[in-house]
């Protein structure tokens, strides 16, 4: 236990101590190096590389130097990652074997290994974070604390003004008051409907109950989003804050936080985070004096895409199939066995406890007319710098992809941006310069959704990409309805049809009806939106589905059914390259001969279409 | 503590005797039943720790659970069936799971998958007979800055080729 005063205290002398962490200029004898300890990074040894920081720093005697682990710095397509403060210098991919040199160049002589720095788009390289075109666009304001502390340690976290949300709205302010600010300052949910937060939060205080719940959904499963996760392991405690500050609002003393199973990290981290938080009676009876209770358990997922849907989730929280339940009644009214429940995601809540300290006006004055503050996306796919990426609204998808994102490799052509997962749709390229809101996205036929946004070069095919997406919506449906459990299977039927050449021209209408009925008549948010990859694609690339439904061809030959890799004799420089890379010996050719594909023999897997330097394999 | 994130590689499941390890309850559902109380609410973080123990989640099992928790069988059927992270049969000795998430499929994880199927002649979800291997496709490990990826007993591989995943099966397939 540890009183206000206490914990007062901790924040100061803790601050000072970490002052090198923010401030570059430090005057200090002291030096810490922060090691990723994302899933991306310890999926490439960053755990190795720590201990052997440690290990080195052990045996030279060398004093003044801590090594500490770290959530996401955002970069992940350069990992491991690992930064030195107060100085800032940024080291891309480093392994175990660089950490000597390390040591004995920067820390000892005070020299920056060169060989270890990133390099920026226009091919410099750069010494520090901050000058990284990557990090100049962004803001950070839910990420804040990912990358400056270590998240296992709460009294890291207090030094940077952890708790002190709490402490104010406890102490100086009412429900009624906090659920005005947060009103006030424009949050809409991040799950992807973009529901206002403040009024989320006032429906569920109206509704009388002797018992009330808030919940954090942290089901991330939509495919190739990773915002959630990355603030649970690298900010663990602002999201608990925050669900403490939402309990005292609705009058909730009970909250839960559902994670998927498959992110063992955020699971850790978030329990050592909530025994940390019981352990300074900042979770527990008489929070901070006061005669507000509040308490926590984490409820692991098992591998159902549809639980994160409200309802589903609350379903599966009570151990049960995690099926939707029909709404109305909401969660607000009755949710968690029967009782007014809040469920907001993981990246709201993170922006909670900075709207309570630097108040709403702030907060409002970031962002476009209808969408305030920052979105945390996932940028994956074809773009270079694939990572975590947090932008104000109203940032333009060219910035996110040309000057974030550092553009496409291989100098491919920008095809499509997919954002919403299996809900939302693709932006093609002439949407690059729209501004990315709420509002403009559903405009153009996608969604914001969670914050999942991979970038498809002109090598994707469309047709195969909601194909994909379909299979996805197959596997997961949970049943319970007939448009979504039938009628997916029935789009998929078809869009296999077209994929292996067997489609006509009138699947296309069917298609087209088939979705529009499913988007009507579904029970819940998955099935309601099942179609959209589908639909957008057909908006978007109409000609695409006609050539593979009339020409029976495929343009980017990854419908390997009606698509024949050749060799362009013209562009072909016999370099052998591909015969190189060919997995099945499919590729002949003598020394300086023209390459010649034995149809035979290939299994159409492309290996040889991305290793050509001449594009002349299609 | 440092190694979090990675399975024990220790901690294998014989797939030759699955049989014996649940034939009536064992220390380890003793224990586990001690540690829950009989509401119906446990039963997926209860089923959980079952499959991270067993490997799977073995018939009886399951009937001293409805049991524990005065649960009907099939309604406890119903969810281990339900989420997709509950097998009912014991995986291989070596695990292969591909990420088939987005990020990982536009860099082209499937011709990983189809190498993969090739190689050790089963499908998604399968078991070789002799219990060296399963295939698994998973939904975003989360290491999208790595794709494409695949794991072995949850050790993951990134930037992963075809050639990658045949040099690691051929070790595997050495190492005893």
């Amino acid at each position: 236990m540890k009183t206000l005063e206490q914990i007062h205290q901790i924040r100061e002398e803790k601050r000072k101590e970490l002052d090198l962490r923010v401030n570059t200029k430090l005057d200090t004898r002291e030096k810490h190096i922060l090691v990723c300890h994302g899933t991306g990074c310890t999926s490439s040894n960053s755990p190795e590389i720590l201990e052997e920081f440690r290990r080195i720093l052990k045996e030279k005697n060398i004093e003044n130097v801590r090594v500490i682990k770290t959530g996401c710095f955002g970069l992940c397509a350069k990992g491991p990652i690992v930064i030195i403060r107060p100085e800032d210098t940024f080291y891309a991919m480093v392994k175990p074997e660089d950490c000597e040199e390390i040591i004995q160049k920067h820390i000892v002589e005070g020299e920056v290994v060169q060989r270890l720095l990133c390099k920026d788009i226009d091919g410099k390289k750069v010494q520090s974070l901050d000058e990284l075109t990557f990090y100049k666009k962004q803001k950070r304001i839910a990420l804040k604390n990912c990358g400056v502390i270590n998240p296992e340690e709460i009294d890291e976290y207090i030094a940077f003004d952890g708790y002190k949300a709490l402490e104010k709205v406890l102490k100086e302010m009412t429900p009624d008051s906090v659920i005005e600010e947060i009103s006030k300052s424009g949050l809409r949910g991040r799950g992807g409907a973009g529901f206002p937060t403040g009024k989320k939060w006032e429906l569920t205080k109206v509704n009388e109950a002797d018992q009330k719940y808030v919940v954090c959904n942290a089901d991330e499963g939509d495919p190739g989003a990773f915002m959630d996760r990355s603030i649970l392991e690298g900010d663990p405690h602002s999201v608990l804050e925050a669900m403490m500050i939402a309990g005292y609002a609705i009058g909730a003393t009970k909250g839960f936080i559902y994670v998927r199973a498959e992110y063992p990290i955020a699971v850790k981290r978030f329990q050592i985070a909530i025994d940390q938080a019981r352990d300074y009676g900042i979770l527990g009876k008489n929070i901070f004096g006061t005669d507000f209770e509040f308490d926590v358990q984490i409820r692991l997922g098992a591998g159902a895409f549809v639980c994160g849907e409200e309802t589903a989730l609350l379903e599966s929280i009570e151990g049960k199939r995690g099926q939707p339940r029909v709404k109305p009644p909401y969660p607000a009214v009755s949710g968690l066995w029967g009782k007014p429940t809040l469920i907001n995601n993981v990246e709201t809540y993170a922006n909670i406890t900075r709207i309570i300290l630097n108040g709403a006006d702030w907060y409002f004055s970031i962002g476009t007319e209808n969408s305030k503050g920052t979105k945390v996306f996932a940028l994956g796919g074809n773009v270079n710098n694939i990572g975590l990426v947090e932008v104000p609204m109203g940032t333009t998808l060219r910035e996110i992809v040309y000057d974030i994102g550092g553009g496409i490799p291989n100098k491919r052509e920008f095809k499509a941006a997919q954002t919403g997962g299996p809900s939302g749709g693709c932006i093609p390229a002439q949407y690059l310069d729209t501004p990315i809101d709420y509002e403009s996205l559903k405009e153009i036929g996608s969604m914001m959704g969670s914050g999942g946004m991979i970038i498809m070069d002109d090598t994707k095919c469309m047709v195969n990409l909601s194909k994909f997406y379909l299979e996805f919506t197959v596997s997961e449906s949970c049943g319970k309805c007939t448009p979504c459990r039938i009628g997916t299977k029935r789009m998929l039927e078809i869009l296999e049809k077209l994929c292996n050449g067997k489609g006509e021209l009138s699947d296309i209408d069917k298609l087209e009806k088939l979705a529009h009925n499913i988007i009507k008549s579904s029970v819940c948010g998955l099935g309601q939106t099942a179609p959209n990859p589908v639909l957008s694609s057909l908006k978007y690339f109409r000609d695409e589905f006609e050539e593979h439904a009339v020409d029976k061809n495929c343009r980017t030959k990854e419908c390997k059914a009606i698509s024949k890799i050749m060799i362009d004799p013209e562009k072909c420089k016999a370099c052998g390259l591909c015969q190189k890379v060919c997995p099945v010996g499919a590729i002949q050719g003598e020394l300086r001969d023209k390459r010649e594909i034995d149809q035979s023999k290939c299994i159409k897997c492309g290996t040889c279409l991305a290793s050509c330097p001449f594009k002349a394999i299609n | 503590m440092e190694n979090e994130g990675k399975v024990d590689f220790t901690k294998q499941v014989d797939a030759k005797e699955p049989e014996k390890k649940c034939k009536c309850k064992d220390k380890f559902l003793e224990e586990l039943f001690k540690t829950y109380q009989p509401i119906k609410d446990n039963l997926i973080q209860m089923l959980n720790e079952i499959q991270d123990h067993y490997g799977y989640v073995p018939m009886d099992v399951q009937k001293e659970l409805s049991e524990f928790l005065k649960v009907p069988m099939a309604e406890v059927y119903g969810v281990v069936t339900f989420y997709s992270r509950f097998t009912l049969k014991p995986k291989g000795k070596y695990s292969i799971s591909v990420c088939l998430g987005t990020a990982c499929y536009v860099k082209g994880a499937q011709k990983i998958m189809d190498r993969l199927q090739e190689r050790l002649k089963i499908g998604e979800g399968e078991t070789t007979e002799d219990g060296k291997y399963s295939i698994e496709a998973q939904r975003c490990v989360g290491a999208c800055g790595l794709a494409p990826v695949f794991t072995v007993n949850g050790k993951v591989y990134g930037k992963a080729t075809v050639k990658l995943l045949d040099s690691v099966l051929d070790e595997l397939e050495t190492s005893n």
